[in-house]
This record gives C-alpha cells, structure tokens and sequence, in this order.
C-alpha cells in the first residue's frame, strides 16, 4: 500500500515539537500508523531536534556535576528495574482485518464492527469521539458509496483521515491511510467513490462556545 | 620528600603509560575503556593481547567484541546500558548529554531547579527504556530527544498525547529493509547536523524555535509577523535539505 498523500512538513513539525493538541493528535498518529513513509519524515525531524539540542550550549548543574550524578544514582538505587525490551511484533497476517490502527481504535472503543453509528440524514452516519481537548471535534464518518460528504461546515483547520473505501476530491483520490489537510481557503467537495462506503476520521476546530444562553440558543439557527 | 616526588613521578609515568597503550590499542582495534587506570589498563591489554595471538577461535570473538568504539558513539553505550546495566556507559550517557538535557529544558522552563529535576527525570528514563533502544531503527539522539521532549510536555500538560503503536496488527510496517538500515545511524547524526548546520539562517531559527520552545507552525507565522504560507514553505525546503542529505527523496 503506497500512501500518496501524507501529512504536510509544517504538520508532522508540529507532530514532532509535541505543541498538537490531543484532537489533532489522533488524526496524524493514526495516519502515521498507516504510513511508513510519514514516519520515516518524522524520524528525520526528531533526529534534527537531537542534534539541535546537541548544539545547545550546556548548561551547568543548579548542584554541581558530581552532586547531579550522585542524586542520580541514588534514584537509580531507588528504582533499579529496567524495562524489558519490546516484544517482538504480532504477526501481520491478521492486519487486514482490522480497519482501525491504535491509537485510534482506544478512543472508538474497539473496531468499525463494534462502532454504534448515528444517522446524519441522506445514507451518512457519524460517531463523534469524546476527547479532552476542547479545542477540536473529532468524529468518525461513514459516507455511503457515490455520496458526497455531508457539509461538515469548517472555519478553520480541518483533517480528514480515509481509513476504508475511498473518496475523490476533484482530481485527487484519497484511500487508506491518506490524510487530507483542509483550511478555510480550501473549497472541498469530498465525493465517497462508488462500490464501497468510505468510513474516514475528521478533525475540525470545535465550534466557538459562547457563554451567554442566549447566543448559544440561536446559535444552530444562525448556524455559528 | 622523596617518596612524594618518586609518587608524582610515578603517576605522571603512568599517564604516558596509559596514553601510550591508548594508541598502540586503537591500532589494534582493541577495547580499553578510557577511563581504566593505567595498571589494570596494561593488565586488560595484555590478556586480550595474548588471547588475539595465541587462540585462532578467540580471536575472531574478541575482534568482534573489540570493534573500535569512538568516544562520542553514544548507540552503543545505550546498548551496554540495555544489555546489562553498564555504570560506566551510563555514566558517559550521562557527562554527554545531562548538560545539554537541562539546557533544553532551560529554554521552556526556564529555572535551573526545574530543569535538573527534568534532566534527572529523563536520565532515569534512559536507564529504564535503554533495552527498547534500536541501534539499526534510530539514532541516540532522536531518541533522548524524544524521551526528553515527551518529560517536558508532561510536566506542565495534562492532555492525554496519543500515539502510534508498532505492535498493533494494524500497524503498516516498513515493506522492506528500510533504506537507511544500510548506513551507520552515527554517520547519518553527522551528515545530518552538517547539514542543519548549512540552513539558511531564516529556516535554523525557525526550527529552533519549534523545538525549544515548542511553538506550533501558525504561532510561529504570528510571532515573526510573517504569513502563514511563508512559515510552511520555509519548513518544507529546511526538511526537503536535511532529507536530500540523508540521500532520502526530498
């Protein structure tokens, strides 16, 4: 499976630094399940920040270098178990099986089969995905065959991770593993391709809270 | 007052002893830790001397055992920490890295008390996880970089920060031997500092500032009053240079 679209630089840096909130996170860790070769951009980055930090001049102890050490290995006594190295990875052969790579499939709950869908009227369902961060909207989509992605209306950044099926997007074509970056300059239409119903993540900025009742109460009317 | 100067005369001898075996060793491709004395130094040299030339079998051991170790090959003192709890590579982990660890915590924190317990915190981590470490995967520093900046996120963040797993059976793993599995990491770390090292003044700040003080792409466009677009392009070609020099597609 060749990725063809991956995660922008500015993204995966973002990804790299740790600054993405946990909404976002989900987005581009899943997609960096699905893709070795975002991963291996990623460990170009972290490699960058390694020697970024190596070039950092160093910065003396509040203690002194050998009362830094000696704290040290009295913790080390404190806590002398290593960990053990990784087992060795499962067996791939019942990969295609399962639709949703971790760490998406902890949020959900389980894989697609076990997903409780809610209508969203015309064939569409979604499951929105409780998450910490307030700041985003994360839900899984599933898009019947030939459909148009229902209007899922962003002010701001929105990411769409296609986890089975596939949709087109004027000339491209996201599959599995694709991830789509949209922003409000970006006039989208996201058709499901025909033959199979396009189940996607998508991660929007949460809609703007408003403290007073009154505007919250007008709020889907004015649809704000 | 003549044993005192027959001591310190012996202890200078000593050191050009030591320094003399140092270099006849590294011919041979010999492993002294540098920071044996000079004694047991001699000692080490000439069992693993006698062994060399006297038992065919040992030899091709001892040559595989013996690989010359530069001092700065901090993956393999990873390794010894992992393989079974070496003081002493942890040690060189440790007079290495911790000083460049707290300055890296310094640049968010920015207090020296919080910034040695983070650097203490990180340290101890490298001691727990050294078996995890892939010496053919990763390069050490990414990989105490790593360790480093998931501490400092945690100590001020309380979100959760999701993440890959590579034991997952849905994971997709590399097809094939990954291209870079056939280059020494410590010879891409190099290749790679080179070439972060020949940015363009504009794309190293920029990258400093994502890494230290941990400024996503878009607070970075606001705070250098530049648009957006241009912080992306800029990330792009500083990527797209440090990729070519690795030999990877830019």
């Amino acid at each position: 499976m060749k990725i063809r679209h991956q995660v922008s630089d500015a993204l995966l840096l973002d990804y790299a630094t740790g600054v993405l909130s946990e909404g976002w996170r989900i987005a581009i860790a899943t997609h960096l399940a699905l893709s070795p070769q975002s991963r291996r951009r990623l460990a170009l980055m972290e490699m960058a920040g390694g020697a970024l930090v190596r070039d950092l001049p160093p910065e003396p102890s509040p203690l002194d270098e050998e009362r830094s050490w000696m704290a040290l290995i009295r913790r080390l006594e404190n806590s002398k178990t290593q960990d053990e190295a990784p087992p060795p990875g499962r067996n791939p052969q019942n990969a295609a099986s399962v639709v949703l790579p971790e760490p998406l499939r902890s949020y959900v709950g389980g894989d697609v089969a076990s997903v409780k869908w809610r209508p969203l009227g015309r064939g569409a369902y979604h499951l929105p995905i409780a998450v910490d961060d307030k700041n985003t909207m994360v839900r899984l989509l599933r898009i019947p065959a030939g459909k148009p992605v229902p209007e899922h209306g962003h002010r701001g950044r929105e990411l769409t991770l296609v986890l089975s099926g596939s949709f087109r997007d004027g000339e491209a074509l996201f599959a599995r593993g694709d991830l789509e970056e949209a922003d409000e300059t970006l006039q989208h239409q996201p058709v499901a391709t025909e033959g199979e119903d396009c189940i996607c993540l998508a991660v929007t900025d949460a809609p703007l809270k408003f403290r007073s009742w009154l505007v919250r109460a007008v709020q889907p009317i004015l649809g704000i | 007052m003549e044993s005192v100067w027959i001591s310190r005369h012996q202890k200078i001898l000593l050191v050009v002893i030591r320094n003399a075996l140092t270099v006849v060793a590294q011919g041979m491709n010999l492993d002294l830790c540098p920071t044996l004395p000079a004694e047991q130094a001699l000692a080490a040299f000439r069992a693993v001397h006698d062994i060399r030339h006297h038992t065919p079998v040992l030899r091709g051991l001892m040559k595989d055992i013996s690989r010359p170790e530069p001092k700065d090959d901090v993956g393999r003192m990873i390794v010894r920490v992992g393989m079974s709890g070496d003081m002493e590579a942890f040690e060189q982990i440790f007079r290495a890295y911790a000083p460049r660890v707290r300055a890296f915590m310094m640049q968010r924190v920015r207090d020296p008390q919080i910034s040695e317990e983070l650097m203490q915190e990180t340290m101890v981590m490298i001691w727990r996880k050294a078996a995890q470490f892939d010496p053919v995967k990763g390069s050490p520093g990414a990989w105490i970089f790593t360790i480093a900046r998931n501490l400092r996120i945690d100590s001020y963040r309380r979100s959760r920060q999701p993440d890959f797993d590579p034991n997952d059976p849905a994971f997709v793993p590399e097809a094939g031997p990954a291209a870079d599995d056939f280059v020494e990491t410590q010879d891409q770390e190099q290749r790679l500092h080179a070439a972060l090292t020949g940015l363009p003044a504009e794309q190293h700040d920029l990258l400093k500032l994502a890494f230290f003080e941990e400024v996503s792409h878009s607070e970075i466009a606001a705070r250098l009053g530049l648009p957006l677009g241009t912080v992306k392009s800029r990330i792009r070609l500083a990527f797209s240079k440090l990729r070519a020099a690795l030999g990877d597609r830019p």
